[in-house]
């Protein structure tokens, strides 16, 4: 058993120790904005916050996130508002099939609070979520666009 | 030889046998209104819309205006869903800004005589195949619609016209709106002659309009199959033999089955078993756990070496299909001033979409019902057919969002039945089977693997007159739809070097040339992977094309065009692409161009890479200027970003991905080592949508198959060095 505080709000959650935070999300705290996509912390598709931090959730365990402030896509957005990311990610049309999106958006969000005006660098080495679609030029375009907004 | 087609429908063969054996009454039954049981079916809250009648099988209008659009093909990243609702729109002159979409059901289109056509999402044939019968299911029911507002008026119909949903009667100035005159219309006897427009009269077609699907893409709250739910609903992890063709022989549910969460251990079929959890991830703990015994069959000892044994010998061999011919390029060659030969391979390859294959299914002896993400829902649905053994007026498909494709998710169903045959062992609980990423690896459908011999034969003076290719290995439908042989030749297997159609030649001015195919089948399945057989087709010929062009002492680009005088549109993106990228004047400094061209998918595709390489075996991709020539652009915004993304797709094969083989299964397991590329190796694309009209080509993949050829040509102008195998890992390349 683990009390989660997901988007503040609190869930208990029955997990044993190994299971990951992502099914814990998935399954039991029922948001599936956060994805599966390979289960060994590689793709990022899994990718919520963490007291402010990316953290890929398929690599951390669910009773180890006790306590903390996890934030999922869900999130985001206040009251229907998108985020200044996520209007960004409407602007430039960034998704194409969309799977990879969600966590692409988490961890663009931490990245620009930590670091308002990410340098191409900042991005290069912040940013490793895989997108097989190929979004990645849109991604850029919608990171400055979000950081100049 | 006749045109050839790619991404072959299997599912119109096994729709036919699935709906053979069940008779001939699907014309029958299935009455219940249509877009109100799909949307509770997704869950979604029905409520009025259950009584509006369509206006016909394409266009729903709700009272308030609302224009419900529905699309056959389907929707996973490319953009088919808004390119093939503007073609409706288009014609039906309704208020782009109130247009939504749903999908049909397979089940509604049986009983209805197949009126929305062909539901596979393969071959980039979403929009050129279906352009002309959606564009006139909108104007039919745009004549409808003002025919009812003309019978409400009491005036003739050609006195009307719409625009924007708005119907006016020019005489009068009276007004209506769609939404008010769509129930009359229903009513409306459809006309049977409704003329096109015009493409110069087209406003929507052309027009980069955003995306219907982007918002809940953003915000989590895109329903995708990993995400759908019923109530009750278990899960379920499956583990099918790693050695294909090897069967299950044993397994010892005692040790699992009291572990958390554990309901069911099940044999699927003959190959393969699954663990029925309350959790996934209990389900596939569970799973790991188990002890298996497989019976691993005749491939067990089948390796990449063996495998790679194999097609050499085809290279020399002296039966081969011929797939294009020109003159007598044996002979040709035989008499040559001077010849050059090179060997290519290229490796079994993963679609690896992000969402791994999954389904959820739900069975009882009186109903079988599916929702997934699929590229052809006809084909899914023959999968649930002989699957649950019930007839097809008891079976549903419902689709949903894909987490991409790329081609594993249309003629291969084989997820669809083993979640079928495990909804049928516990019936009335519903299902979602969800595979791993392991066994989305090594469960694959892969591109298939081959080598190729090319050789060339130049005159004394430096004239290219003789060409022979040589392709060694696997053809696809030999295993996929044997029917579409020809004579035993797998025509496919020759994209991007046909006689003619959508994969013609494109430098038929060479007088003597001979393209031929020693086939060579093992036993790791093939598929149709995002582009198919032109992406090593492409590489073979355009870097031997380079490889031609340096031996000539000849510019690759004025060596190319010499080849191509036959084939103006073939060279007309090539040009483009070239001089828009700055071929002939200076590169950056250390900045090195490759070129390369095809036609696929009845497109005309070009790119100019520019890349520079640090310390022999660093690679940096900076630009590349792609060029495509679609015929019509339906959304050019959309066409520019699959451009982009194909070379994301391409090059990450070229550099990372291949599937290896030993004791006959596949070695890799995840993206750890079957990487992918990430932001920081993106290059800057500059897409040249350059459409010429007068034919309709695909974009989905066409654009792939020219990226690592561009690239290695530029390695090569910028090395002197030429990597004939792939990936470029394995040469101790690194892409930066």
């Amino acid at each position: 058993m683990a009390r989660l505080n997901v988007n503040g709000k609190n869930y208990d959650v029955d997990a044993e120790p190994a299971m990951p935070l992502l099914w814990a999300i998935r399954e039991q705290v029922g948001l599936t904005g956060t994805k599966y996509g390979c289960g060994v912390a590689q793709c990022g598709a899994c990718t919520v916050h963490i007291d402010g931090a990316a953290v890929r959730s398929c690599a951390v365990s669910a009773n180890s996130a006790a306590g903390k402030k996890i934030t999922t896509i869900e999130g985001l957005a206040v009251n229907g508002q998108l985020t200044k990311v996520q209007k960004a990610w409407v602007e430039n049309e960034v998704p194409q099939c969309g799977y990879c999106q969600t966590g692409m958006v988490m961890a663009v969000s931490a990245l620009l609070a930590k670091k308002p005006k990410p340098t191409e660098a900042d991005i290069d080495a912040a940013i490793t979520n895989i997108c097989r679609c190929g979004t990645f030029q849109q991604v850029r375009a919608a990171i400055h666009a979000a950081a100049n907004s | 030889m006749s045109t050839v087609k790619t991404m072959p429908d299997l599912s119109r063969r096994s729709f036919i046998i699935g709906t053979a054996a069940v008779g001939s009454g699907l014309a029958l039954g299935l009455s219940i209104p249509f877009g109100a049981r799909t949307a509770r079916a997704a869950g979604y809250t029905v409520s009025w819309a259950e009584a509006t009648p369509e206006v016909n099988a394409w266009v729903v209008i709700k009272p308030d205006d609302t224009v419900v659009i529905r699309i056959a093909r389907s929707e996973m990243g490319q953009g088919t869903l808004t390119g093939l609702a503007q073609m409706v729109a288009e014609e039906l002159e309704c208020d782009w800004s109130k247009v939504t979409t749903e999908y049909p059901t397979p089940g509604q289109s049986v009983a209805r005589k197949r009126v929305w056509g062909d539901f596979s999402t393969g071959g980039s044939r979403g929009i050129r195949e279906s352009h002309e019968y959606v564009r006139r299911g909108g104007a039919v029911a745009r004549t409808m619609l003002i025919q009812a507002a003309a019978d409400e008026w009491k005036v003739p119909a050609a006195e009307c016209s719409a625009a924007n949903s708005i119907i006016t009667h020019g005489p009068s100035g009276r007004t209506t709106t769609y939404g008010k005159v769509a129930e009359a219309a229903s009513k409306v006897a459809q006309p049977k002659d409704v003329p096109l427009k015009d493409p110069k009269d087209w406003k929507l077609i052309g027009k980069s309009v955003h995306r219907l699907d982007t918002v809940d893409k953003v915000t989590g709250k895109m329903i995708y199959t990993a995400d759908f739910t019923l109530p009750g609903m278990l899960l379920a992890a499956i583990k099918e033999c790693p050695v294909f063709g090897g069967k299950l022989k044993s397994f010892d549910a005692a040790k699992v089955s009291s572990m958390r969460g554990v309901k069911h251990v099940l044999q699927v079929g003959d190959s393969a078993v699954a663990v029925v959890a309350d959790s996934w991830w209990r389900a596939k703990v569970a799973l790991d756990a188990l002890p298996i015994v497989w019976d691993e069959g005749a491939s067990a000892k089948v390796s990449s070496a063996s495998i790679a044994a194999t097609l050499k010998e085809g290279l020399g061999a002296e039966q081969a299909f011929v797939g294009n011919k020109n003159g007598d390029a044996k002979t040709a060659l035989a008499g040559a001033a001077k010849k050059i030969e090179a060997v290519y391979a290229h490796p079994y390859l993963n679609h690896a979409p992000m969402e791994p294959m999954n389904t959820v299914a739900r069975y009882t002896p009186e109903r079988c019902e599916v929702w997934l993400g699929t590229q052809n829902g006809e084909a899914s649905f023959a999968a649930v057919l002989a699957a649950s053994g019930l007839p097809a007026d008891k079976c549903e498909v419902y689709k949903l969002m894909l987490g991409s494709g790329f081609g594993r998710r249309g003629a291969f169903q084989d997820y669809v039945r083993q979640a079928v045959l495990i909804a049928k062992q516990i019936p009335g609980v519903p299902v979602k089977l969800q595979w791993s990423r392991e066994e989305d690896m090594t469960q694959g459908r892969y591109h298939p693997i081959t080598q190729c011999k090319l050789t060339g034969g130049f005159d004394a003076n430096n004239n290219l007159t003789a060409l022979h290719v040589r392709v060694s290995g696997q053809s696809i439908l030999t295993s996929v739809r044997p029917e579409a042989l020809v004579n035993g030749m797998d025509p496919a297997v020759f994209q991007g070097m046909a006689p003619s159609g959508e994969f013609e030649f494109g430098y038929t001015a060479i007088p003597n040339y001979l393209v031929d195919h020693a086939m060579r089948n093992p036993h790791v399945p093939p598929g149709f992977w995002r582009g198919v057989n032109i992406n090593q087709n492409a590489i073979y010929m355009e870097c031997f094309m380079d490889e031609l062009a340096q031996a000539a002492g000849q510019d690759p680009l004025e060596f190319r065009r010499k080849l191509m005088v036959k084939n103006p549109k073939h060279l007309a993106v090539l040009n483009a692409a070239a001089e828009r990228a700055g071929w002939g004047t200076p590169a950056p400094k250390g900045v090195f161009r490759g070129l390369a061209q095809m036609k696929g998918y009845n497109s005309f595709v070009a790119a100019c890479a520019e890349v520079s390489v640090t310390g022999g075996n660093k690679v940096k991709v900076h630009r590349i200027v792609a060029a495509t020539d679609c015929g019509y652009a339906v959304n050019p915004s959309l066409i520019e970003r699959q451009i982009a993304g194909s070379f994301v797709y391409g090059l990450s094969a070229l550099f990372y991905q291949e599937c290896t083989v030993k004791n006959g299964r596949i070695e890799q397991t995840n993206f750890h080592n079957y990487q992918s590329m990430r932001v920081a190796q993106m290059p800057k694309v500059e897409a040249i949508v350059m459409p010429s009209g007068g034919f309709w080509g695909g974009v989905g993949e066409p654009t792939i198959c020219v990226a690592a050829p561009a690239v290695l040509n530029a390695i090569a102008a910028a090395t002197g060095k030429r990597f004939r195998s792939f990936p470029l890992k394995n040469h101790g390349i690194t892409l930066v």
